[in-house]
């Protein structure tokens, strides 16, 4: 007796339930909706009719063939005379009535009972796992081939006559066969040996090809019974095996019913499978694995902790090494807990071991956990696994993406800035650099980090200055530009102090990466910070107020220089007042350069500049620094243009370098835009100082002895770390400048005074005789 | 104490396990030190280690320790052109994460050999990158 025997009456009925559910005329294929309206029909609960629909396999085949639907309504009789629903059911409730339809008509239901003789196989013991009843396996063959047979689709329908007895012949083999069925049929993926299905499968192979014939069963007869549908599960994982075994082990109390249907389930779904991905679940196997899961953790969305799902798959008996390797699989998110997709891959994977497949290397595609919500892989990583997670608090990968989202939500800067940080705390070796180090992280902005390579020792230390320094002569430009847009950027994200102590201090720190110790530790006395200040003032500011307060300025920043300490206001009060004087003398001893050049040169090119620069960076911030500190700015501003103008002339060249020194001033003058106000302040009094020095050069050696006599006085800045060390730096450079140049005026002073001595000597030389004589 | 046992080991093409095996447990005498040392940071992201300077072996080893003082081990031969630190810390974030991700399965008792496939994959990988 085969799986599925339908009396005439029921044949002849469920020909024309398919035939009316068959709206495409397809002859094989059952349009679901049709069919889950008659279903409905069928007054039966939702879920009786999914396991209907399971058992048939229509859910793993995804449509209602001719078998499929022939079952479905054989089960659904069987479900409405009370029975319940098993595979074997199918065939061994004698006398089921027809299923009944509200909508359709249900006459031969007492035929339909009659066919159902044979197969008495009261199967009922999957529970035992492995021997299926040999009734069953009978059926099963049938079912093989019609598995077989069912891939096949359209090869059905031919022989009629032959199957029937084809399954029959390998009754004995059946409970293993089944099993083994399911993989022989479709060629099996691997002849693998089943726990104690191997034998059986070489027989059972032999009966498939007799049954091959089973094909014609399809179309003709009564649809094979679902069992061999699920029997032959050719390619899959023989899941079905490995149900059973599985659901005796894990669910003690599992009816037969569930035992059976789980592994009609799985069948058909091998044999679906048998077509596709050896790995793909098919929706039986799915359904089944969503049912075990809910007997675990009856929200479908939420997820299986480490510890139950540890229990539920250790009661399959594979080897704890196996489980721990399928867990790692499995666990996509790793995050210690399964959700539905994951443990649904993991069970396949169970399932899969069981009957001999071995894991794969990598998670196989179809049993990747995206099918199911995204959401819930992001839930689960936000819920760092509670069970898995025993150690490593501090790196749980899960919480790393969680929080990483999160940072990057936030925070995007500080995102990047915590990478900085990170990077930076690595490699700064002392804490209170950290605090140092923060402003400059934050700012280490992307953009700003980009200009001015992040990972700068906060160690205040010399080299670091003077690298800064260099860095900030190499780039001072851009570095300023990124500074001031750092600095405002930053101010907010910045953990630092006070804000204009932050905007200094970033601009500075972005300058002075190394270092925070401001110029103090800058081993020459750092010219005043000219640059800082300047970078900082608008362009606008700078020009205002070098046109109006160049001289004063000059004088300002000579006197200003003693006031170093005080650097807030009061520094910048009189720094106006430095600057102009002194750059009044500057002017003036420009005299023979064009001063007037000189200042308005760098107000030009400041001007220039600072717009360019301003306009390319964020202006604003300059603009809002400057205005705040307007004096100091403009101080600072004018200062600095003229002492970086006057610093690059000396550096360029010897003499006129007006025209350069303006540009250079107008390039340093650019970069002290950048730093905040605060900072500003200080370079203020640095530039102050440094204007002096870079006038002085200029002007010559009275100049100059003024010059270096405020250099020394030039501030330890200190507070401001980066700002200070940058502008220490660029001072440091600038009086370098104006060092040398003196240098080479006071050579050509001294070559000439020799000259004068050596005319001097001639013409006594020359008067002597005459005295002599 | 019998705490110090290996979760696990590998090595490299040279294969000198026993070697290896001995040189990481002298180190981690060492790395112990440091550990009691530090007393702010108790965990030290990266610990360069390279004062195991043999003339003859010329190799560096270096320490890595979590927050469960698990401890990393690793020896690369100096001959290597000295992997730059960024590439060692890197490594060690790496086998780090990997150690969670075998720690958070659940079939894994913390103390057992190190049996993930994964695992071994991503130190492999490593290795061979390295060397």
């Amino acid at each position: 007796m085969e799986g599925l025997t339908l009396s005439d009456a029921e044949q002849k009925y469920y020909s024309d339930l398919f035939s009316y559910c068959d709206i495409e005329s397809t002859k094989k294929v059952v349009v679901n909706g049709r069919v889950l309206e008659l279903f409905r029909a069928a007054q039966l609960p939702n879920d009786v009719v999914l396991q209907i629909m399971e058992l048939c396999g229509a859910t793993r085949l995804g449509y209602f063939g001719r078998s499929q639907f022939y079952i479905a309504l054989k089960l659904v009789a069987v479900a409405q005379s009370g029975f319940p629903l098993r595979v074997e059911s199918i065939n061994t409730v004698k006398d089921l009535p027809l299923p009944r339809f509200v909508a359709s008509k249900n006459e031969q239901e007492s035929r339909h009972a009659a066919s159902y003789s044979s197969d008495s196989e009261n199967q009922g013991s999957y529970s035992g796992v492995i021997p299926p009843p040999p009734g069953r396996g009978q059926v099963k063959k049938g079912s093989v081939t019609h598995d077989t047979v069912q891939p096949r689709t359209s090869a059905d329908a031919q022989e009629p006559a032959s199957p029937v007895v084809s399954p029959q012949q390998s009754p004995p083999t059946s409970p293993h066969t089944w099993r083994k069925h399911s993989r022989h049929p479709s060629g099996g993926n691997s002849e693998r040996p089943l726990a104690g299905s191997g034998p059986f499968w070489s027989p059972f192979g032999e009966a498939q090809s007799g049954s091959s014939a089973g094909d014609a069963v399809w179309s003709g007869h009564s649809p094979p019974p679902p069992q061999e549908n699920w029997v032959s599960f050719a390619d899959t994982p023989p899941t079905s095996t490995l149900l059973t075994m599985h659901p005796a082990s894990v669910q003690d109390q599992t009816t037969v019913r569930t035992v059976a249907s789980a592994t009609t389930a799985i069948e058909i779904r091998r044999q679906s499978s048998s077509y596709d991905d050896p790995w793909k679940i098919t929706d039986e196997q799915r359904q089944y694995y969503v049912n075990q899961f809910k007997t675990i953790q009856p929200d479908l969305n939420g997820f299986i902790p480490g510890s139950a799902a540890k229990e539920f798959f250790t009661k399959s008996k594979l080897p704890i090494l196996e489980l721990s390797h399928i867990w790692e699989l499995s666990d996509f998110d790793k995050d210690g807990a399964l959700t539905l997709d994951e443990f649904c891959a993991a069970f396949h994977l169970v399932v899969a071991r069981k009957n001999g497949y071995d894991l794969p290397e990598k998670l196989p595609e179809s049993l990747m956990p995206k099918l199911i919500d995204l959401e819930d892989s992001a839930d689960v990583g936000d819920q760092p696994g509670e069970v898995g997670y025993s150690g490593s608090p501090a790196e749980a990968p899960p919480s790393k993406s969680p929080s990483m989202p999160s940072l990057n939500q936030t925070w995007p800067e500080l995102n990047q800035s915590s990478e900085q940080w990170e990077t930076f705390s690595e490699r700064s070796s002392s804490s209170q650099t950290l605090t140092q180090f923060d402003s400059n992280i934050a700012p280490a902005d992307p953009d700003t980090a980009i200009v001015h390579p992040v990972p700068i020792r906060m160690t205040p230390s010399k080299i670091h200055m003077q690298e800064m320094e260099l860095k900030r002569t190499g780039s001072g430009n851009s570095v300023l530009d990124t500074l001031n847009l750092r600095s405002d950027g930053y101010s907010s994200s910045d953990s630092f102090t006070s804000d204009p102590e932050q905007i200094g201090s970033n601009v500075t720190r972005q300058r002075s990466h190394s270092g925070t110790s401001p110029d103090n530790t800058a081993p020459p006395p750092p010219p005043p910070r000219p640059q800082p200040s300047h970078s900082r003032s608008s362009s606008l500011d700078m020009n205002r107020t070098f046109t109006v307060t160049t001289g004063q300025q000059q004088a300002g920043v000579v006197a200003h220089p003693p006031a170093v300490p005080p650097r807030p206001q009061p520094s910048q009060a009189p720094g106006p007042a430095v600057h102009r004087p002194v750059d009044a003398d500057g002017l003036m001893t420009h005299t023979s350069t064009s001063p007037q050049q000189i200042p308005e040169q760098p107000n030009f090119a400041d001007f220039s500049q600072f717009e360019v620069f301003a306009a390319s960076n964020v202006n604003e911030e300059q603009d809002d620094e400057a205005e705040k500190h307007p004096e100091v700015l403009t101080v600072e501003k004018a200062s600095d243009p003229a002492s970086s103008l006057r610093v690059a002339k000396t550096d360029s060249k010897t003499e006129e370098k007006t025209a350069a020194s303006a540009p250079a001033n107008v390039s340093k003058g650019t970069t002290p835009l950048a730093p905040p106000p605060k900072p500003v302040r200080r370079r203020l009094k640095s530039e102050d100082e440094l204007r002096p020095e870079v006038d002085e050069h200029t002007q010559k050696t009275g100049v100059l002895a003024a010059v270096l006599a405020s250099q020394p006085s030039i501030p330890r800045s200190i507070g401001k770390d980066k700002k200070a060390i940058q502008a220490s730096i660029r001072r440091n450079k600038e009086t370098n400048t104006v060092l040398a140049r003196l240098n080479s005026e006071l050579q050509q002073q001294l070559k000439d005074v020799l000259e004068e001595r050596i005319s001097l000597e001639v013409q006594l030389e020359q008067l002597r005789p005459f005295s002599h004589l | 104490m019998a705490k110090n046992y290996p979760l696990y080991i590998r090595s490299t093409p040279t294969e000198n396990e026993l070697k290896f095996h001995y040189m990481v447990h002298t180190s981690l005498d060492v790395v112990d030190e440091k550990i009691s040392a530090m007393g702010k940071a108790l965990v030290d992201q990266r610990e360069l280690y390279l004062g195991l300077l043999y003339p003859t072996e010329d190799y560096k080893v270096y320490g890595y320790v979590t927050n469960s003082k698990v401890k990393f081990v690793m020896v690369v031969d100096s001959s290597n052109t000295a992997l730059r630190d960024n590439e060692i810390r890197s490594m060690f974030r790496k086998l780090h994460n990997s150690y969670t991700d075998v720690m958070c399965n659940p079939f894994y008792n913390p103390g057992d050999r190190i049996q993930s496939r994964a695992f071994d994959n991503m130190v492999t990988s490593m290795m061979i990158q390295v060397c």
